[in-house]
């Protein structure tokens, strides 16, 4: 890990998905019953390592279960509901899907 | 030690030559919540063997069973999400499958949530074991509306598919002798792993290219390449070692011109499980909602989700006071006091100093790790309760914000909790927390959590010197020692950590009823391994300060306990302790409500209200204050440092939480000493 800064990794989806309309936003903003499609990751490895095993990867669909505008927010990804801290929600893009 | 050596032993007795050739070593994986101890339970009952992985804090279990005359060893990894380094679990469940080889690699996965469960699967069929399937919660899957094909999952894997409920012992025994057949090879194993995404498959060639030759036994080439390229702490760091220094250089330069390649990776294996699981799901998602995203509405709501902690953790200790006090009680009157009676009544003849040594020493010391037996038996059966049921994750999820402040996350709040109960427990308990660092601190900060036991011996004292400020002092105590813990976990977090706290990403599992048997398993090994590991220790160190409390000369006066009391008087002139009260906290060493049982005999006044007059008398009301606080913070009992030994397997950070303790105890005991002088008291 030498001279590896912590950066932010970011992975574009193909062109054709960035064309849609809908924002891109982390998916803290969602309120509850919103649903988006992960677009990127931002974080250190281990948090992307955790992130992405549990289902967080590009083109996964997430819906917010629950967001109170503070603390942690639940969703569901994969069938699976998971709890997660408002500063690591903050950290998935997701494009905004309209119902 | 040889994962075969059940084979070495059946050829030296060579008796049957082909019908039981040798064990079949089986490894179970699989996530967690996905049912694995129902399954381990299942397979091996009683016949098995918990301790911990070498080195680690992590519990391994291993059991045997036999299944038409073929013996079976079976290793229960810890349940992870992944292989990558990210924790101590995810590197032991992959080095023993790398390293031990096991015939077959079970894998649990929870049909209700395919895949993800999956994504365990698709890193296991890369590495050099024959991998099954155990499709587990079936009827959770029909249920939440999802039909599965096994046998079309299982031509898309190329593994072996067993469809089963595991709770009801659907599919248990199909799923035996499958791994017998793929462990005969009367099953051919042909897997289909995951491949990269077509995007990274130049770079990890360029890898692989690099490093080939180079890469330590028994590792698989291309899964170090593989690994390299999502960045796996361990093996980089592997690797670092084993490269001639350019080549290293070479292959980090590719390693960083692709560091996005984590995720790539990532995907690659969930686009690999989608073409998997396409053809064996059909799911007329109606958008029902399930009954756990229901009771969720309540149970993680920040109002209601609180008030529904609350009421449980009322009903925990409503069932502490009403069974676990009146059995503690029973126990020390009926079997540890007619021990004790039977002793003096049996070694009529023999010396006196014999007679007490084991009447009052060592069966003393013996009730001492019995009476700990009904609480901790409601403890872990509550909390045992409380995973396998799935609110565990809930409750951390309510307290997360609350906990945050101390550097701690929500599932560190539970054990903590019950160590207003008892510390032991509370260190027992933080098992749910799976971050070992959260873990450690919270192992760290359960002994500051005031105890009934030291709360007695506040209750004792304060009514004679504060008179109707008892109930105020009572509870300063208990704020003070928490205002103590939210300070030392910043403060160990900042110091030791340097201030990392794990990321808080928690699965919520399904709600599902109780498994009765997993849960009874897990209260039977806790309570045995607590009598075997801090039972011998508490045992000894009992004894110990019991014979330093009455030797040479029988009186705890002139003992030797005394003469150290006498020693340590100049520190506990700070605060205007005299070395009476310097010996009373020494003896609370064995159980904190012993100190008032000691000064009932140093001022000669019996445990009466007699005591607490004369004790009164003798003292300012600051160092009463002082007293309190230190006895509230002090040095923990020895069944706590002992779990805390049993707990953190190092005797380095007892010893340190031991130093802390006491360091932090005699601090604020001249605090608030000097606090109340300067107030006037």
């Amino acid at each position: 890990m030498r001279n590896r800064p912590k950066m932010r990794r970011v992975v574009p989806l193909p062109a054709s998905e960035m064309a849609s309309e809908n924002e891109v936003v982390p998916l803290s903003v969602l309120s509850t019953g919103e649903q988006g499609v992960v677009i990127e990751l931002a974080g250190g490895r281990g948090l992307l390592g955790r992130m992405t095993s549990l289902g967080f990867t590009p083109g996964a669909m997430v819906t917010v279960l629950q967001n109170f505008g503070r603390g942690p927010i639940i969703v569901r990804v994969r069938d699976a509901r998971i709890a997660l801290g408002r500063g690591e929600a903050g950290r998935v893009y997701v494009r905004r899907r309209s119902e | 030690m040889s994962p075969r050596f059940f084979t070495s032993v059946r050829e030296a007795t060579a008796v049957e030559p082909e019908a039981m050739e040798r064990t079949i070593l089986v490894a179970l994986a699989g996530q967690p919540n996905v049912g694995k101890s129902t399954l381990f339970n299942l397979l091996t009952g009683l016949k098995q063997h918990v301790g911990n992985w070498p080195g680690k804090t992590v519990e391994r279990k291993e059991g045997t069973f036999v299944h038409n005359e073929i013996h079976y060893r079976l290793v229960d990894l810890p349940g992870t999400y992944s292989l990558t380094a990210n924790s101590a679990e995810e590197v032991i469940a992959r080095e023993f499958i790398i390293r031990e080889r096991p015939d077959v690699v079970v894998t649990l996965v929870d049909a209700a949530i395919l895949e993800r469960s999956l994504y365990l699967v698709a890193e296991l069929v890369s590495l050099p074991a024959p991998v099954i399937v155990a499709l587990n919660m079936m009827d959770v899957a029909r249920q939440e509306g999802m039909q599965i094909e096994p046998e079309v999952l299982q031509a898309a894997l190329g593994v072996p598919v067993v469809p089963m409920v595991a709770t009801k012992s659907v599919g248990v025994r199909e799923l035996v002798e499958t791994v017998g057949q793929v462990a005969s090879g009367e099953i051919p194993y042909t897997p289909k792993p995951p491949q990269i995404r077509a995007d990274h498959q130049e770079v990890l060639e360029e890898i692989e290219g690099l490093i080939v030759g180079c890469v330590p036994d028994p590792y698989p080439q291309e899964w170090v390449a593989l690994k390299l390229l999502e960045g796996d702490r361990e093996i980089t760091k592997m690797m670092e070692e084993c490269l001639p220094a350019g080549r290293w250089e070479e292959v980090h330069d590719v390693l960083r011109a692709h560091d996005d390649a984590l995720v790539a990776v990532a995907s690659g294996r969930y686009e690999w499980i989608g073409r998997m699981v396409r053809a064996a799901v059909t799911r007329p998602r109606a958008g029902q909602i399930s009954l756990t995203e229901r009771l969720d509405r309540w149970a993680t709501h920040p109002f209601w989700g609180l008030l529904i902690l609350a009421s449980i953790l009322g009903l925990i200790f409503w069932l502490t006071y009403t069974v676990g006090t009146p059995l503690q009680d029973l126990l020390d009157t009926y079997v540890v006091g007619l021990l004790a009676d039977l002793a003096r009544t049996g070694l009529a003849g023999v010396p006196a100093w014999l007679v007490d040594l084991v009447a009052d020493g060592i069966i003393g010391g013996v009730g001492a790790v019995l009476t700990f037996l009904p609480i901790l038996v409601i403890f872990f059966a509550v909390m045992s309760v409380l995973e396998d049921v799935g609110y565990m994750a809930r409750a951390a999820y309510v307290m997360d914000g609350f906990m945050h402040l101390m550097g701690l996350h929500g599932k560190s709040f539970l054990p903590l909790f019950l160590g207003f109960g008892c510390n032991v427990p509370a260190v027992l308990g933080t098992r749910v927390i799976e971050s070992e660092r959260a873990r450690l601190l919270t192992i760290l900060l359960a002994p500051l959590i005031p105890c009934t036991a030291r709360m007695a011996v506040v209750a004792f004292l304060a009514p004679a010197f504060f008179g109707s400020a008892a109930t105020l002092v009572s509870w300063g105590m208990v704020l003070l020692a928490l205002l103590l813990v939210a300070l030392s976990g910043v403060l160990i977090n900042k110091v030791l950590f340097r201030g990392r706290r794990a990321a808080f990403i928690m699965e919520l599992p399904l709600y599902h009823l109780p498994n009765w048997r997993t849960i009874g398993m897990l209260v039977w090994q806790r309570s045995l391994a607590f009598i075997k590991k801090a039972g011998t220790l508490i045992l000894v160190v009992s004894v110990v300060v019991w014979a330093l409390s009455v030797l040479p000369g029988g009186e705890v006066e002139s003992s030797y306990l005394a003469a150290v009391g006498r020693w340590l008087e100049p520190v506990g002139r700070l605060m205007g302790f005299d070395w009476r009260l310097m010996v009373a906290l020494l003896t609370s060493f064995i159980a904190k409500e012993n100190s008032i049982a000691t000064l009932g005999i140093l001022f000669g006044a019996g445990e009466g209200a007699g005591l607490a007059e004369t004790l009164a008398v003798t003292f300012p009301a600051a160092t009463a204050l002082a007293f309190l606080v230190v006895q509230m913070l002090f040095v923990p009992c020895v069944a706590t440092v002992a779990v805390v030994r049993q707990e953190t397997n190092s005797w380095r950070w007892t010893l340190f939480n031991v130093g802390f303790l006491f360091v932090i105890s005699w601090a604020a005991g001249a605090g608030v000493f000097w606090l109340a002088r300067v107030v006037g008291l």
